[in-house]
C-alpha cells in the first residue's frame, strides 16, 4: 500500500520555518509521516492557563491546525450589574477587571464619568499627578506579573519568584494609600479617596530603586537564555496589518511595530508633561512582546520618579457639590451637608445625559468606557472595552502554524487577564 | 478633531445613509441607516483621507420604548490620522438583524459574537455567530433591559448543543 505512504504535499507554514533556523535543525518537511488531525482539549481548568479559558486545537502530530479560544468562564455580569449600581459603586466592579492593575481601570473609568459631567479639564493638578503615579505604579506590577507567569511556563521560577517579590514591595505601597492589596478602589469621581500619607513618596523612590535591580537582574536571566529565546524567537508572530485589523493594542501592538500608544497620542490627565519612551516592537514575535513590557517597566518608573518630582500641593477631590462629599464635621451639623451627603450616596452622583466613549493606556492596551447617562444616577449603559478580548482574539489567527508547546509562551505573553476578557 | 470623517461622510453618501450626524464630549458620531451599514463601513476603511483601519469597539444598547429598539454601536479609529468616529445603526426588535462587518474587519469577530449573545442581534453573513461569554444552553440575552437581574438560569442539558446527551 505505497499509496498511504505517499507524504502530503509540503505546506508553508510560517512561523516554524524561522523556528527551525533558531534551532539550527533543517527538518525536510516530505519526511513528515502522514497523520490525521485530533482535536485537543487544553483547560479550562489548566495548570498553563492564565485564568480560565479553554482551547480546544486541531493537532496534526504536534503542529496545530486550527484553534477555537472559549472565553467566558469568568463573566460576572460587569455591565448587568453596573446598570443596577451608583456611579460611586461600580468602582469595586472596576478593580476586578484587570486584576492585577486595578489602579488603571479606575483611572480610566473615573475619567469617563468625568468627561459625560464636564470636569475632566477643571481635576485639581494634584489629583491628576496621584492618579499617573499610582497607575504607573499599577502597570508596573501588571508587566512584571506578565513577564513573571510567563517566564515560569518556561521552567524559569526564580525569575518569577524575584518578580513578584518585587510586585510586593510596590503592592504594599498601594496598600498604604488605599487600605486594600489588590481590590484598591481609590479614586473616586473628582478626585482621590485620600491624600498620599507623609513620606510615602520617598519609600516609592526606594522601591523603585530596588525594583530596578530586580528588574535589571530578571534581564540577565532571561534575556540571552537558550532555552528561554528558543522557546520565544520568531513564535507566535503577529504582523503590524492584522494587529490593527484585530484592535489589538498595547505592548502585544507595540511589539508587532504599531507606534500607538494613548498616553503619547492622546495624552490624559499630565502625561504630556513626562519625559518617557514608547518601546515599539520590529516582529511582533514572543520575544518582542516580552522585550517591550521589560523595557515599559522602565519607561513608567520613569514618569513615577518625574511626576513625584514635581508633584504639587493642594486638594485631592474637586469643589464640586454634586460629586463631593460635605466634610464630616459639615455632614455631622448642618441638616443641608446631611442631606447632600445622603442625595450622592443613595441617589448617586447624577450625570447629565449624554454618551462618551473616554480611552486610557490601560495594563493590555486602549481600554476604553463607553457610558450611556439618562441623567439619573445609575449609568444606562456601562460598556467597557477590554484591551486583552481584542488581543486574545488575534489568537485563532496566530497559533495554527505552531506546536502545543509554542501555546504557553505565546498565551502567556498575549497576558489574557480572565477578569477583564470576560468581564 | 474627527469633523472630517464626517464631511466626507455626508459628501459621500447623499442617498439618506447618513442620517444624522454630531459631536458630544470631544467624540464625533454618525447615525447610518441599516442597509448602508456595510458599505459605510467599507468606505471609512479605505478612504484615504479617512483611513480607519482599526476597529476599537463594537457593541448595541438597548434604548427600551424607542423604535428601532436597539442599536448597534462601532467606534473605528485611524492609526494614521488619529482619529476617531462612532457610528450606530438602529435595530428593530422584530426583525433583529444586520449585515456582519466581518468582510471588512475581521478583527470584529469576537465583538460581534459578543453583541449577538448579550442583545440578540443577529449579524448576517458571520461565519461562526456562537455565544461567547454565555454558555450555550442558556436561553434569553441578559443585557436586555427586559431580562431581570435576579433572574438565574440552572444549567440544563438541551439536545442539539454540543456536549449534550442525544
Amino acid at each position: 500500500m505505497a499509496s498511504t505512504l505517499t507524504p502530503t504535499p509540503p505546506k508553508a507554514p510560517a512561523a516554524p520555518a524561522v523556528r527551525r533556523m533558531v534551532l539550527g535543525v533543517q527538518e525536510p518537511e516530505d519526511m513528515d509521516l502522514p497523520t490525521d488531525p485530533i482535536p485537543l482539549n487544553m483547560g479550562p481548568s489548566h495548570p498553563a492557563m492564565h485564568g480560565t479559558v479553554r482551547m480546544v486545537v486541531d493537532v496534526e502530530g504536534e503542529k496545530i491546525t486550527n484553534a477555537d479560544i472559549q472565553i467566558g468562564y469568568l463573566h460576572r455580569c460587569f455591565e448587568k450589574e453596573s446598570e443596577y449600581a451608583t456611579y460611586t459603586q461600580i468602582f469595586p466592579y472596576t478593580d476586578r477587571l484587570n486584576y492585577v492593575s486595578p489602579m488603571l481601570n479606575n483611572v480610566g473609568y473615573a475619567l469617563a464619568v468625568e468627561k459625560l459631567m464636564g470636569i475632566a479639564d477643571k481635576l485639581p493638578e494634584r489629583v491628576s499627578y496621584i492618579r499617573v503615579i499610582v497607575g504607573e505604579v499599577s502597570r508596573i506590577t501588571d508587566h512584571m506579573t506578565c513577564l513573571g507567569a510567563g517566564a515560569m511556563e518556561l521552567g524559569a521560577f526564580t525569575v518569577f519568584l524575584y518578580l513578584l517579590k518585587a510586585r510586593e514591595w510596590l503592592y504594599e505601597l498601594l496598600e498604604e494609600i488605599s487600605g486594600a492589596r489588590l481590590t484598591h478602589s481609590y479614586v473616586r469621581i473628582g478626585g482621590v479617596s485620600g491624600d498620599l500619607p507623609d513620606g510615602w513618596g520617598a519609600k516609592l523612590l526606594d522601591v523603585i530603586k530596588r525594583t530596578r535591580e530586580v528588574i535589571v537582574e530578571c534581564g540577565r536571566l532571561l534575556n540571552r537564555n537558550r532555552i528561554f529565546r528558543d522557546r520565544m524567537d520568531g513564535i507566535g508572530i503577529i504582523t503590524k496589518e492584522d494587529a490593527i485589523a484585530w484592535g489589538v493594542t498595547g505592548p502585544v501592538g507595540r511589539s508587532t511595530g504599531l507606534d500607538y500608544d494613548v498616553r503619547k497620542d492622546h495624552p490624559y490627565l499630565v502625561y504630556d508633561r513626562f519625559d518617557f519612551d514608547v518601546p515599539i516592537g520590529s516582529v511582533g514575535d514572543n520575544f518582542d512582546r516580552y522585550m517591550c513590557r521589560l523595557e515599559e517597566i522602565e519607561q513608567s518608573m520613569r514618569i513615577v520618579e518625574q511626576a513625584l518630582a514635581k508633584i504639587p500641593a493642594g486638594p485631592t477631590m474637586i469643589d464640586d457639590p454634586r460629586v463631593r462629599l460635605p466634610s464630616k464635621t459639615e455632614t455631622y451639623n448642618s441638616i443641608e451637608a446631611m442631606i447632600a451627603h445622603f442625595k450622592v450616596i443613595m441617589d448617586g452622583i447624577h450625570v447629565p445625559p449624554g454618551e462618551v466613549y473616554s480611552f486610557t493606556e490601560g495594563g493590555n492596551g486602549e481600554l476604553g468606557f463607553y457610558i450611556v447617562s439618562d441623567g439619573t444616577g445609575r449609568p444606562w449603559k456601562c460598556r467597557v472595552r477590554p484591551p486583552c478580548f481584542a488581543n486574545v482574539s488575534v489568537l485563532p489567527k496566530v497559533l495554527p502554524g505552531l506546536f502545543i508547546a509554542d501555546i504557553v509562551p505565546t498565551f502567556g505573553m498575549i497576558n489574557m487577564i480572565g477578569g477583564e476578557c470576560d468581564r | 478633531m474627527a469633523q472630517i470623517v464626517l464631511d466626507r461622510l455626508v459628501a459621500t453618501f447623499t442617498g439618506g445613509e447618513i442620517e444624522q450626524i454630531g459631536t458630544q464630549h470631544g467624540n464625533e458620531w454618525a447615525r447610518v441607516r441599516r442597509d448602508a451599514w456595510r458599505a459605510v463601513g467599507a468606505f471609512l476603511r479605505d478612504d484615504p483621507t479617512c483611513d480607519m483601519k482599526m476597529p476599537t469597539d463594537l457593541t448595541a444598547v438597548d434604548r427600551l420604548n424607542r423604535d428601532p429598539r436597539f442599536d448597534v454601536v462601532l467606534h473605528l479609529y485611524s492609526v494614521t490620522k488619529k482619529h476617531r468616529v462612532r457610528l450606530y445603526a438602529g435595530v428593530p426588535e422584530d426583525d433583529c438583524n444586520i449585515d456582519s462587518l466581518m468582510p471588512v474587519w475581521p478583527g470584529l469577530d469576537w465583538f460581534e459574537r459578543e453583541a449577538y449573545d448579550l442583545y440578540g442581534v443577529r449579524f448576517k453573513g458571520h461565519p461562526d455567530l456562537r455565544r461567547i461569554l454565555m454558555y450555550p444552553e442558556f436561553v434569553g440575552h441578559p443585557l436586555r433591559k427586559d431580562y431581570p437581574k435576579e433572574k438565574r438560569q440552572p444549567l440544563i442539558r438541551r439536545s442539539g448543543l454540543p456536549g449534550s446527551p442525544e
